[in-house]
């Protein structure tokens, strides 16, 4: 088997256990290769668990830019005994296995048809500290080091960044600049070359290496959100921790006193619940939460739909359902958020593929909850929150005003505007609202979840009730106008296939489409980024005779929502589902794609005589 | 209840408060509760206690969950905005626009099924934060808008309409909120408009969580013999330990009483509660001997009353935010959007 050898084009995978303090080490390969000018996809497989479980951090090297799961692993840093097995396993013929060769291991343990790599990382961190924790940690940074020397990464850069990182716990630098050359030396000294490489590139630009939790807290403090609710929940917590320290820094006057507040509530009923009272008085608040959040607040979602109240709830996806699998990443909450509450409700979704787009929606997200008066979901997934992505950096038009929407002011109401909270003014079913306090004799109302008429007095009256709802519809027709339009990436030639996919789907699906181009497989893509559905969505089915759906959920639940909103026909969408809880790769892509179309052609061929 | 709504027009003879308001002008709609329910006679009570204490009506926010106490928001001040949540979930509502608007007075009203049931969490983590709210829970023992099922705060051995016997005990959530750091704390009846007006008065003047557990009888449901909360059993067994006045800053002081008799206590707003002793050794600035001697009094079967506990030093929720002095709701996008160099300092950090 001749060994694998690229440049710039790899994956590494790390199998590790948690609570071993390796995450760092990890991060630091990662941002040395970034470092070096060569974009990385980098990913942590993660348990629902502080220590002693397997943990796995896939680094994705690309020159060209496909940062999502290619599939497959290149090089294996196996480091769990409990995973050794499958972590080997899991290596492309042809690879690399980079262990801890300390205690001799048997034969059958390894394969023959990849390379292996042996280091006594245990020995030698052995010989040079006693402290049993610091020997833990630093047998990470010294596989770093072994594997400095095989990639052939700039030691410069490792020491660089190793010093940024330990800035403020400077007497930790030396020792893991020790434990990295430790690593390097031995490789330089004892291991062969191997033909995976990193070489100096110019391929990161200006992007940056954030996740799209920290980005969408981000969001939402240059949205104007004043107020955070929430109750811990993996994988959303790091949304409001962001929240919190962004805030710290940007938004506290020079005496401490704080524009802004955050509460921890006792669970995500009472988050939602503040959430909304704040947002009925006048402040964009938020909450950021999981699936199981999402299905404690239901009441009060319905509740926001028909009183019309702004607020905003981040939903970082994660596997459902029930308890499911907190650490994994699925994309299973569009039914349950787009539907939330008894009786007939609907709510607005924008779907980030990245942490730039984190931002972006993170923000836009609170103009349209306050335009609308309603809850308005970002909704994440655990791939895009928790991770850090390569992307492109925030950005921020000096010259944008936080849109409140239509509130009356006491002024208006001095002048005689004609204040009823749920009349259609305007004829776009969008009404007035006032903020509590406004005037002293006028604009007041009382908001209520039971029925009510356009003046937002108690009413049981059929017509009252019905004319309400119907303008709320319209009201979501007006949405669509309002929310993020798909983006479409035609095929170079013309086709009858399209493909439709959203989120996080979006890095794999790029690499997916190119790959199959090449084979001379076409299709014209549309990534959804809201809901409601733009006219351009149902515009690309009907363009198309097929159109494939990829998602990480196992019932097709965008499919669903297509065919519930646009009257789609469903044998006209085919469904490409990955939901095991990894991150969807290009090679899934490809290869089911590929076999669906490869069986719908030998369908249509006329039976043999 | 009536149907006929009264006409808006004022007498001119009516009293005015030091704000030119009449009382009329803190009335609500028409209630729609049974006629003779104790729950009207609450909502009279806080319209009172408002036009007593000069309050502009529409700094006023009224709060509540669900049940038939929840519906009486509807019924008081019309000025002000009011806010009917989904059941057992007004506190968290009502914290989250205290945290927006902290310039308005908040009131809460709830009742014993949609605070000692369904709401108990928010009950309590409400009290525990210390929002600055009045929160008053019409408590008569019983669900009344689904017919008669005993509540959680009915008492053990009390008797149904039709005659069940309640084998559960009773959640007393005035025990509750002193436990939980309530800084103002009462109970009443509502059939005493004497004691309840002035301890709703000192409760919307209060800076922290005030809680007031009215008795309030459901003569629907639950006014019959072997009822514990039935007017004549709460008449009966029902023991003042104190009579408040609230002097608000503007008002002239004048009454004198012999010293020994009276305990005043200034609040943060400037309003003196005055208290007068009925009971010589109770002490209502003392949180652990008021618990003690609500335990040892609920074990005789009486039903103690009055201001119960008071700290008139007490922190808000704000107070721990440490929240600027304006509104949130009044920040404006210089307040609120960092500058675009921020973000570029940002962006420089993530490579």
């Amino acid at each position: 088997m001749t060994p694998l050898a690229a440049v710039n084009d790899f994956v590494v995978k790390f199998a590790n256990v948690n609570g071993s303090g390796s995450a760092s080490a990890n991060g630091l390969f990662a941002k040395v290769i970034l470092r070096m000018g060569v974009p990385v996809g980098a990913r942590n497989i993660f348990p629902s668990n502080i220590q002693g479980l397997p943990t796995w951090y896939e680094v994705r090297v690309s020159e060209d830019n496909w940062l999502g799961r290619r599939g497959g692993v290149d090089l294996m840093v196996a480091m769990n005994p409990q995973t050794w097995d499958a972590d080997v396993k899991s290596i492309e013929p042809g690879g690399y296995l980079l262990y801890d060769s300390s205690k001799p291991l048997p034969a059958a343990k390894f394969r023959d048809d990849i390379t292996l790599i042996g280091a006594p990382l245990t020995e030698m961190i052995a010989a040079e500290f006693t402290n049993p924790r610091e020997r833990q940690l630093l047998k990470n940074i010294c596989y770093v080091g072994v594997l400095a020397q095989l990639l052939g990464f700039e030691t410069e850069v490792v020491k660089q960044l190793v010093t940024e990182e330990f800035k403020g716990k400077d007497k930790l630098i030396q020792p893991n600049f020790k434990a990295f050359d430790l690593g390097r030396a031995y490789a330089e000294a004892n291991l062969a070359p191997i033909g995976l490489k990193v070489r100096r590139a110019d391929k990161v630009g200006d992007r940056i290496f954030v996740e799209g939790n920290d980005a969408a807290a981000l969001g939402a403090v240059y949205g104007g959100a004043t107020f955070c609710a929430w109750y811990p929940i993996t994988p959303s917590t790091s949304l409001a921790e962001s929240f919190e320290k962004y805030c710290k820094a940007l938004r506290t006057d020079a005496d401490g006193k704080r524009r802004f507040a955050i509460v921890q509530a006792e669970d995500e009923i009472a988050s939602i619940g503040m959430v909304l009272g704040a947002g009925w008085a006048g402040a964009r608040s938020f909450t950021c939460t999981s699936g199981p959040g999402v299905s404690l607040m239901n009441e009060f979602i319905g509740f926001s739909y028909y009183a019309e109240i702004p607020g905003v709830i981040f939903d970082v996806q994660r596997g459902g359902p029930s308890t499911g699998m907190p650490t994994r990443t699925q994309q299973s909450d569009l039914l349950l958020a787009a539907y939330a509450s008894h009786g007939d409700t609907k709510h607005p979704m924008l779907f980030p593929a990245n942490p730039t787009e984190a931002f972006e929606f993170g923000a836009l997200a609170f103009d349209i909850a306050d335009r609308f008066q309603t809850t308005t979901f970002v909704m994440l997934e655990l791939d895009i929150g928790m991770q850090e992505w390569l992307t492109e950096p925030f950005k921020w038009d000096p010259s944008r005003k936080l849109d409140r929407g239509k509130v009356v002011t006491a002024e208006m109401l001095g002048a005689g505007f004609q204040f009823g909270r749920y009349r259609d003014v305007d004829g776009d079913a969008v009404p007035y609202r006032t903020y509590p306090g406004t005037h002293p004799s006028k604009g007041s109302y009382f908001t209520r979840g039971s029925s009510h008429d356009k003046d937002a007095r108690y009413s049981e009256r059929g017509e009252d009730y019905t004319e309400g709802m119907e303008r709320l519809l319209k009201k979501w027709d007006t949405m669509k106008y309002a929310v993020p339009a798909p983006i479409r990436k035609n095929a170079k030639r013309r086709t009858p296939d399209g493909v439709l996919y959203f989120g996080s789907t979006d890095a794999a699906m790029d690499e997916a489409l190119h790959a199959l181009e090449a084979r001379g497989v076409h299709l014209d893509a549309l990534r959804v980024r809201a809901f409601p559905f733009t006219s351009e969505v149902f515009d690309f089915i009907r363009d198309h005779e097929q159109v494939f759906v990829v998602e990480q959920n196992r019932d097709g639940q965008l499919k669903s929502l297509l065919i519930n909103e646009g009257g789609i026909h469903p044998a006209r969408l085919v469904s490409v589902l990955h939901y095991d809880g990894t991150p969807i790769t290009a090679r899934f892509i490809i290869k089911d794609i590929s076999a669906k179309l490869e069986a719908a052609r030998a369908a249509a061929l006329p039976e043999k005589a | 209840m009536t149907y006929l709504a009264k006409p808006p027009l004022h007498h001119p003879s009516l009293e005015k408060n030091a704000l030119g308001f009449t009382r009329r002008d803190y009335e609500g709609r028409i209630s729609t509760l049974c006629a003779g329910c104790g729950h009207d006679s609450i909502s009279a009570a806080i319209i009172q206690a408002c036009f007593e204490i000069d309050l502009a009506p529409h700094r006023l926010a009224k709060f509540s969950g669900i049940g038939c106490s929840s519906k009486t928001p509807d019924y008081f001040v019309s000025p002000a905005h009011g806010f009917n949540a989904v059941h057992g979930r007004m506190p968290s509502v009502l914290t989250g626009a205290n945290v927006a608007a902290k310039d308005l007075i908040y009131l809460g009203v709830s009742g014993d099924g949609d605070s000692a049931s369904i709401g108990l969490g928010q009950f309590a983590h409400c009290v525990r934060r210390g929002v600055n709210m009045t929160y008053i829970v019409e408590n008569n023992g019983v669900y009344g808008l689904t017919k008669g099922q005993f509540s959680a705060t009915s008492d053990k051995g009390s008797k149904a309409k039709k005659g069940a016997e309640n084998k559960d005990s009773p959640i007393d959530l005035v025990m509750l909120a002193l436990q939980l750091g309530a800084t103002y704390v009462g109970r009443s009846f509502s059939g005493d408009k004497h004691q309840l007006v002035p301890l709703i008065k000192g409760a919307l003047s209060h800076k922290g969580t005030a809680f007031i557990d009215v008795l309030s009888p459901c003569i629907a449901f639950n006014n019959h013999v072997g009822s514990t909360k039935s007017f004549d059993y709460v008449r009966a067994h029902n023991e003042a330990v104190n009579r408040l006045d609230v002097i608000t800053p503007r008002a002239p002081i004048h009454a004198t009483y012999a010293p020994g008799e009276l305990k005043e206590v200034v609040q943060h707003d400037g309003s003196i509660l005055r208290l007068r002793k009925l009971e010589e050794d109770y002490d209502s600035t003392n949180r652990n001997a008021a618990l003690g001697y609500l335990a040892h009094k609920a074990a005789e079967g009486e039903i103690v009353t009055g201001l119960l506990f008071v700290d008139p030093d007490a922190n808000d929720l704000h107070d721990g935010l440490n929240t600027v002095d304006v509104s949130l709701n009044k920040l404006g996008d210089a307040d609120l959007i960092p500058p675009v160099s921020a973000l570029e300092k940002i962006n420089a950090g993530l490579r």
